[in-house]
């Protein structure tokens, strides 16, 4: 085992190209700045979103949890534990007591979203919380289906009883989700925004594969964690390059 | 009248003379030149290997101080101003590479894994 383990290192031993140059792979590990400077707060809150679009997924509440866990982890700032608030409330209209009330898409979510342009109220929110940064934004996570031609490989055998592997293109009913989340940084001592950072990922299942939402939405927002996290704290990308000789 | 006048067969036999002995002094000069950088491109591997990036980036400029057209030597480089942060001398040492060895292929590939890496950088280097 240890000599294919030492084999599939990424340090491999010298080979030769084809054009006869000598090669060598190496492992390499870049480091990215972050692209917010956050070295003046100590605190992080991560506030609430306004979220929109399937009802299966409680937006606000899990992408709260979400953050404040990945931030723990992965920042220096410290992570202040308050209940996530209530911005859809507080952006518009209430919801009629007793009904639900839901965005379901972009246009929804627009008008709602002055809220983030009030100085006065984040500022309100920052010195409660002892001026921290103020994560916020909206969060939009729709359901989407999408028809159309999808190529895959299929093994056939000849009259010989030989294998092949041939791409086959079928047509195919699919559905999945799209999440389009909206992070916004806010300076918790003035109200102002900092930052802001829109990312959209998208998934499509078979449509008789059942999936349940609030896994898809954990799948995508992994996919986008790392982009998000780089904003506050300083990264190594891992990776592997050629040296020549 | 001088002598060289008189014989105008004998100046042109000089001064070919003349060519070759340069050209058969500077050949070994120039070959020396080659393989002192390949000899620095060589051991700057071999520390990189180490995890000796600081060394590896001296050794490799030496190379191309030595051989301005030594596209791995600058490939080289590109690869340790990536490791080491420095994307913008990362960038301008790939640029180098791929325009002395367009047709490399490895050099090709690290330039644009290096691109995929700008890309997330908050702010890339011009490319």
């Amino acid at each position: 085992m240890r000599p294919l383990l030492l084999a599939s290192s990424l340090i491999t031993a010298l080979t030769l190209t084809a054009c006869g140059s000598v090669t060598r792979e190496i492992a390499i590990e870049t480091p990215l700045r972050p692209k917010l400077d956050v070295t003046r707060f100590q605190r992080v809150l991560v506030a609430g979103f306004l979220s929109g679009g399937t009802d299966e997924v409680d937006g606000n509440a899990e992408t709260v949890r979400l953050l404040r866990s990945q931030l723990r982890n992965r920042s220096e700032l410290r992570v202040i534990d308050a209940d996530p608030l209530p911005l859809l409330e507080l952006s518009g209209e209430k919801p009629v007591a007793g009904e639900k009330f839901a965005i379901k898409d972009e246009k929804g979510l627009e008008p709602r979203e002055q809220i983030f342009a009030d100085a006065d109220y984040w500022k309100r929110v920052g010195e409660e919380y002892q001026n921290p940064l103020i994560v916020t934004g909206t969060i939009l996570f729709t359901p989407h289906q999408r028809s159309g031609y999808v190529q895959r490989e299929e093994e056939v055998y000849d009259s010989f009883g030989r294998r092949r592997v041939v791409p086959v293109r079928s047509f195919q009913e699919r559905k999945g989700y799209i999440l389009k989340p909206k992070f916004i940084f806010i300076d918790g001592r003035t109200g102002a925004t900092i930052y802001s950072e829109t990312f959209r990922e998208e998934v499509l299942y078979n449509a008789n594969q059942s999936t349940a939402a609030l896994s898809t939405y954990f799948e995508l927002m992994e996919r986008l964690m790392p982009s998000f996290l780089s904003t506050l704290s300083s990264q190594k990308i891992k990776g592997a390059r050629v040296l020549l000789q | 009248m001088t002598i060289v006048a008189a014989f105008p067969l004998m100046t042109r036999y000089l001064a070919v003379l003349g060519f070759a002995t340069t050209l058969l002094t500077a050949a070994p000069a120039v070959a020396d030149a080659r393989d002192d950088a390949r000899r620095q491109v060589q051991f700057g591997i071999e520390v990189a290997g180490r995890g000796l990036w600081r060394e590896a980036i001296y050794r490799w400029e030496r190379a191309i101080e030595i051989d301005p057209s030594y596209a791995e030597a600058f490939n080289n480089l590109g690869v340790a101003y990536e490791h080491e942060g420095d994307l913008e001398k990362a960038r301008q040492a790939y640029e180098k590479a791929v325009k002395l060895a367009p047709s490399d292929a490895s050099i090709r590939q690290n330039y644009e894994l290096f691109k995929e890496v700008n890309d997330r950088a908050p702010t890339p280097a011009r490319q």
